[in-house]
C-alpha cells in the first residue's frame, strides 16, 4: 500500500487530526477563527484557488482531496504578511509550506503547477555543490516547460545576461561545474542524517 | 435668611488682570450686582484669598458668595463653604480663553465678563444656602427580588458590609438559573474547563448569615415609599403576608428561556433529539460526568451539533431581535461536556458570528479550539428528522457550500426573555393607581406612573449600562444580572457587587436628606407652592423618575428622596410654582434679565445659551481650553438638565430682546445619554412648540434652536453658537430692545 493509502486508513476521515499529527506547525489548523484576516492579507490573494482561511475551514470539513492537490499553497511567496496581521498568531507561512511538503511527500502535489515544479529545481540545483549556482537555475528555469520555450526566454533575457557579463555579475564558466561550498561531502552527510531521521519519524507515525 | 449680603470676589490671576479691566468689574459688582462686599484678588483660589472670603463670611456676614474666576466646573472643592450660596462667573473658560486676545476685541470681551459678573450678582441674589430634604429615611434593610445566581450574590454583598437583607424567591429553592447547570463558564482563571456552578456554596453561605432573611415560594404583592423608607408586603402562594420595611431595593428577577416550541423549522418539538440549551443541561446531569445519551432512544451521543442563534438576531415574528450574549461561550461549554467526556465525539458549532464576551471569553473559546470542538461559520435553514437522528440543512459561509449533516443530538443554542414585569408604558391606567389590565408584576409599586420599572429596548429593564448600570427609572431601586440586559452568571455576578453599592448608597443618602445620584451629595430638593398649583399634573406625568406622586385632593405630592434634582418638574410647571433653593425660575431668569442689552443701533446682538451642565458646559469648557472660540455675543447659563428649561425663560429673553436663543442638551432616545433619562427629550418636545410663542411675538422661528451635545463636541458646540451668531446677523436683530 502506499503511504497515501496508509494515512487514509489510518484517518479515516478526520482530516484535521491527519494534519495536525502529520504537517508542520498543523497543530495550529484547528485555532483558526475565520476571520479571514490572512486572506485579506495575502498579496497574491486573488490569484490563489483557495486562500488560507478557506483551506483552514476545508481541513475541518475534511476535503482531503481538495486541500492535499490544491495548487493554493505553492502559491505562497512566505511574505510574512498573514503572519504578522493573524490575530489569533498561527504561523500560517509555516504551515502553508509544511501542507506543501505533506501533499509532495503523499504524491498528491500537482505536478505541472509551476512553482511546485521550481520549487524542485531549486532544491536539485541547491543540494548539488551546496550553493545555488545561479546560471544553471536561471536556465533549468526557462527551459522547464520545453526547449522551444526555453530558445525564446533566453533570447528575450538576453540583454540582461550580456550586461551581467560586462559588469561581473554572472561568470558563464559556471555552467562548467561552478563554485560551490567548502565541505560539500559534510553537507550530503547532514542532508543524508536528516532524511533518515525524518523517515524515522513519518515511518513511526505513519505505521 | 433674613439679611441677605452679597460678596463679590473677582480672581485677576489665570490671565484675567491682564486681559480685563477688574476695577470696572468691581464697581459693576457694586453698582449693578448690589454686592456690599466686593474685592479683587491676584490668584483667589490660593489659600490666601480663599481665607479672604472665609473671613468675610465670618466677619462681615457675607452669606451670597459670588466668585468671578474660572468656570464652575474648575476648583469646586476650593470654593467651597458652608452655610452660603455660590454662584459662579466663569471669567477664564467663558470669556477669556474662549475670546482671541486682540485689542480690537477688548471692549466685547470686557463686556461679557461684565454681563457674567452681573448674572453672578443675580443668581446670588435669588439663591438660598440649601438645607437638607425634610424627609428623611430611616430604614437600612435592603429588599432583594430574585434568589438566583444574581440575587444570591446581591445579598451577600449587602450583608456583608454589615446591612440586613431580606432575600424573596419565587419557586421553593434558591439557585434559578443557575441551579439548573450541570457546570458554568469558569469564572477564574484558568479559563479552560467547566467548573461548578457554585450555587451549593452560595446559598449554604446565605443560610449561615443570620443578616439574610429568606423568603421562599413568595412574591411581592405591594410596593410604596421611596428610598429610606420603602414598605413592601411579602406574600406566600398560600396567602400568608408579611409587611417589611426596607431602605432600598435590588431587583434581580433574571430572565426566563426563550420558548424553543416557536421554532419548528428547526425540528423542535418534531424530534426528540432536538434539544435547547437548558434541556443539554438537563441530559448533562443526568449523565452525570459519564457519556450523554439522546432522549429518543438512549444511544450514546457520538456526533452533535449545535445551532447558535437559534430564534435570536433574527427579525422574523417571534424571534427574538437581539444576542442574549452568553449563548456562544454556553455552547463551548456544552460542547466541552462532550469532548471532556470523550474526545472522540464529533462536535460541531455553526455559528454565524461568534462572540464570547467576558473575562473567560476568548481564552475559553481557545481551550474549545484546542479540545477539537469544530467551529463552522453556517447559516442553519432547517432541521428534518431523519432516521439515525436530525439531519442539519445549512450553508457554509466560508466555503459557500449548501451542506446536510446527521447527527445524534442537535442543540439550538436560544435565547434568554427578561423577566421585568408590566411594561408601564404601554399598559394604560385609567385612575393614577388603576391599571386597565393586569399583567404579572414584579414589584407592584403603587407610584403613579406605573407598578413596574420602566423598560427601554426588547424589554430589559431601562438602566443604562454604560453610564448609569443599575440605576433604574426609580431611585432607590437597582436592577442586575440579565434583566437589565443579557449576560451570563460570571457578569450576574458582578452586576450584583454593583448594585448591591448603589442600594446602600441610595439608603444612605436617603438618611441625611441629600441625593444619591447622578447629583451626588446635593442637599437641594424641589420646594412647591401649593396655592399656585392648577393641578394640571405635567410634573407627575413628566417626572423621569416617578418621585412625584398625587395627593387625594390630586395635588402632586413630592418624595424627596425619590427625586433625583434634575429639575424637569420646574421646567413643567406652566404657572411655575416648582422650585429649588438654589435653583428656580428666578436664579435662572434673573440671570437672564440682568444681562446688559444694549440698544439697537449699537448692533450687538446677545445670543442666550442654556447648557446642560453634564456635557454641553463642559464640552464649551474644553474648547475654550483647546483654544476654540465661539461669538462675543453668547451668554452662556448652565442649566441642571434641558428638562429644567422652563419656557418662561425663553419668552422672557425674547422680550427682553435677545436676539437668538441656542439650547444645548443630551443626546435622547432609545441610546439616551441625557442624565436624566427623560429630560433633554422633554426639552426638546417643548421647544418644539415654542414656535407659537415665537409668532406671537412676531418674531422668526429661527431665533430659537435646540441641539443634542455630546461631551466630545469641543468643535461642533462652538460651532454652533456661531451658526446662531450668523443667522442672527442674516435675519437682523430682535426689535424687542429698549
Amino acid at each position: 500500500m502506499s503511504y497515501n493509502q496508509d494515512m487514509i486508513e489510518k484517518y479515516r476521515g478526520n482530516f484535521l487530526k491527519e494534519v495536525t499529527d502529520n504537517v508542520e506547525e498543523g497543530d495550529w489548523v484547528k485555532m483558526c477563527m475565520q476571520c479571514g484576516v490572512c486572506s485579506g492579507s495575502c498579496p497574491l490573494g486573488p490569484h490563489w484557488e483557495h486562500p488560507p482561511q478557506e483551506i483552514f475551514m476545508m481541513i475541518r470539513a475534511n476535503k482531503r482531496e481538495e486541500v492535499l492537490e490544491s495548487t493554493s499553497m505553492w502559491m505562497c511567496t512566505s511574505c510574512y504578511n498573514c503572519i504578522a496581521r493573524c490575530p489569533r498568531g498561527l504561523p500560517i507561512t509555516h504551515i502553508m509550506h509544511g501542507l506543501a511538503t505533506y501533499s509532495q511527500r503523499l504524491g498528491l502535489a500537482p505536478q505541472n503547477q509551476p512553482t511546485q515544479k521550481f520549487a524542485n529545481l531549486f532544491w536539485k540545483n541547491l543540494v548539488k555543490k551546496g550553493r545555488v549556482n545561479e546560471l544553471k537555475l536561471g536556465l533549468s528555469l526557462y527551459f522547464m516547460n520545453g526547449f522551444g520555450e526555453g530558445i525564446k526566454t533566453s533570447l528575450k533575457m538576453k540583454d540582461i545576461g550580456l550586461n551581467m557579463l560586462k559588469t561581473k555579475r554572472m561568470s558563464p564558466m559556471e555552467y562548467f561545474g561552478g563554485h560551490g561550498c567548502k565541505d560539500i561531502k559534510g553537507l550530503h552527510a547532514i542532508l543524508k542524517k536528516a532524511e533518515e531521521l525524518e523517515n524515522a519519524r513519518i515511518g513511526k507515525s505513519g505505521s | 435668611m433674613a439679611d441677605m449680603k452679597i460678596g463679590a470676589y473677582i480672581c485677576k490671576g489665570c490671565g484675567l488682570g491682564e486681559r480685563l479691566d477688574c476695577d470696572e468689574l468691581e464697581t459693576i459688582a457694586k453698582r449693578d450686582g448690589k454686592a456690599q462686599v466686593a474685592r479683587q484678588h491676584d490668584f483667589l483660589c490660593s489659600a490666601d484669598g480663599l481665607k479672604t472670603i472665609q473671613a468675610d463670611i465670618d466677619n462681615e456676614g457675607v452669606n451670597r458668595v459670588m466668585i468671578a474666576a474660572c468656570s464652575r466646573r474648575a476648583k469646586s472643592e476650593a470654593f467651597n463653604f458652608d452655610g452660603v450660596t455660590i454662584s459662579r462667573a466663569n471669567l477664564r473658560e467663558g470669556v477669556i480663553w474662549i475670546r482671541p486676545d486682540d485689542d480690537e476685541l477688548r471692549e466685547t470681551t470686557q463686556e461679557m465678563a461684565a454681563d457674567y459678573v452681573r448674572m453672578g450678582c443675580a443668581e446670588a441674589k435669588y439663591s438660598t444656602p440649601p438645607a437638607s430634604a425634610q424627609e428623611k429615611g430611616t430604614n437600612d434593610t435592603v429588599l432583594v427580588v430574585g434568589g438566583g445566581i444574581t440575587g444570591m450574590t446581591a445579598a451577600l454583598e449587602v450583608a456583608r458590609t454589615g446591612y440586613p437583607v431580606h432575600l424573596v424567591e419565587k419557586t421553593g429553592e434558591l439557585g434559578g438559573a443557575a441551579a439548573k447547570m450541570w457546570k458554568d463558564v469558569p469564572r477564574h482563571s484558568p479559563y479552560t474547563d467547566p467548573v461548578d456552578t457554585e450555587v451549593a456554596r452560595l446559598a449554604a453561605a446565605i443560610e449561615a448569615d443570620n443578616r439574610i432573611t429568606v423568603h421562599l415560594n413568595s412574591t411581592i404583592t405591594k410596593t410604596s415609599g421611596a428610598p429610606g423608607r420603602f414598605s413592601a408586603d411579602i406574600s406566600t402562594e398560600s396567602g400568608n403576608t408579611v409587611t417589611e420595611n426596607f431602605g432600598a431595593i435590588i431587583q434581580a428577577s433574571g430572565a426566563t428561556p426563550y420558548d424553543a416550541n416557536q421554532l419548528p423549522e428547526l425540528s423542535y418539538g418534531k424530534s426528540k433529539d432536538v434539544v435547547d440549551r437548558v434541556e443539554l443541561e438537563q441530559l448533562a446531569i443526568a449523565a452525570n460526568g459519564g457519556p450523554i445519551k439522546r432522549p429518543s432512544d438512549g444511544k450514546e451521543v457520538k456526533k452533535v451539533t449545535f445551532i447558535q442563534c437559534a430564534g435570536q438576531r433574527s427579525d422574523k415574528e417571534g424571534h427574538l431581535n437581539y444576542c442574549s450574549g452568553d449563548c456562544c461561550l454556553t455552547s463551548i461549554k456544552q460542547a466541552m461536556y462532550f469532548k471532556d467526556q470523550n474526545p472522540e465525539i464529533e462536535t460541531e458549532i455553526l455559528f454565524d458570528d461568534l462572540r464570547t464576551p467576558g473575562a473567560p471569553g476568548e481564552d475559553f473559546y481557545r481551550s474549545g479550539q484546542d479540545k477539537m470542538i469544530t467551529f463552522r461559520k453556517g447559516q442553519v435553514s432547517e432541521v428534518v428528522a431523519g432516521d439515525g437522528g436530525p439531519r442539519v440543512r445549512f450553508k457554509d459561509l466560508i466555503l459557500d457550500e449548501d451542506l446536510e449533516e446527521e447527527a445524534d443530538l442537535v442543540v439550538l443554542a436560544t435565547g434568554m426573555v427578561p423577566n421585568s414585569g408590566v411594561d408601564i408604558d404601554n399598559v394604560p391606567q385609567n385612575e393614577p393607581g388603576e391599571w386597565e389590565v393586569n399583567v404579572d408584576s414584579i414589584l407592584n409599586l403603587n407610584y403613579r406612573q406605573g407598578k413596574d420599572l420602566p423598560h427601554l429596548k426588547y424589554g430589559f429593564n431601562d438602566s443604562h449600562f454604560i453610564c448609569f448600570p443599575y440605576e433604574t427609572r426609580r431611585t432607590g431601586i437597582y436592577t442586575c444580572g440579565p434583566v437589565r440586559r443579557p449576560m451570563d452568571t460570571q457578569q450576574a455576578i458582578e452586576d450584583a457587587t454593583g448594585a448591591a453599592l448603589k442600594a446602600i448608597q441610595a439608603l444612605e443618602s436617603a438618611k441625611i436628606g441629600r441625593a444619591a445620584h447622578p447629583r451626588s451629595g446635593d442637599l437641594s430638593y424641589p420646594i412647591f407652592r401649593k396655592e399656585g398649583c392648577t393641578q394640571c399634573k405635567r410634573c407627575t406625568v413628566e417626572c423621569p423618575f416617578g418621585a412625584i406622586d398625587e395627593d387625594e385632593k390630586r395635588y402632586p405630592l413630592f418624595n424627596e428622596s425619590r427625586c433625583r434634582r434634575c429639575g424637569t418638574c420646574m421646567g413643567a410647571c406652566p404657572v411655575r410654582v416648582i422650585s429649588f433653593e438654589n435653583y428656580s425660575v428666578d436664579t435662572v431668569g434673573q440671570q437672564i434679565k440682568n444681562c446688559d442689552i444694549p440698544e439697537e443701533f449699537d448692533e450687538k446682538p446677545r445670543i442666550l445659551v442654556l447648557a446642560c451642565e453634564n456635557d454641553a458646559y463642559p464640552a464649551l469648557d474644553m474648547a475654550a481650553q483647546q483654544g476654540n472660540s465661539y461669538s462675543q455675543w453668547a451668554r452662556v447659563i448652565p442649566v441642571r438638565c434641558l428638562g429644567s428649561v422652563n419656557t418662561i425663560w425663553i419668552t422672557d429673553a425674547l422680550n427682553s430682546g435677545y436676539d437668538g436663543i441656542v439650547l444645548m442638551g443630551c443626546q435622547k432616545g432609545d441610546n439616551y445619554q441625557c442624565h436624566f433619562v427623560k429630560g433633554s427629550e422633554m426639552a426638546h418636545t417643548r421647544m418644539s412648540k415654542i414656535d407659537d410663542t415665537l409668532q406671537t411675538l412676531n418674531l422668526e422661528k429661527e431665533r430659537v434652536a435646540t441641539y443634542e451635545v455630546a461631551i466630545t463636541d469641543i468643535d461642533r458646540a462652538p460651532q454652533l453658537i456661531n451658526e446662531m451668531a450668523e443667522t442672527v446677523n442674516q435675519i437682523g436683530l430682535s426689535p424687542f430692545k429698549f
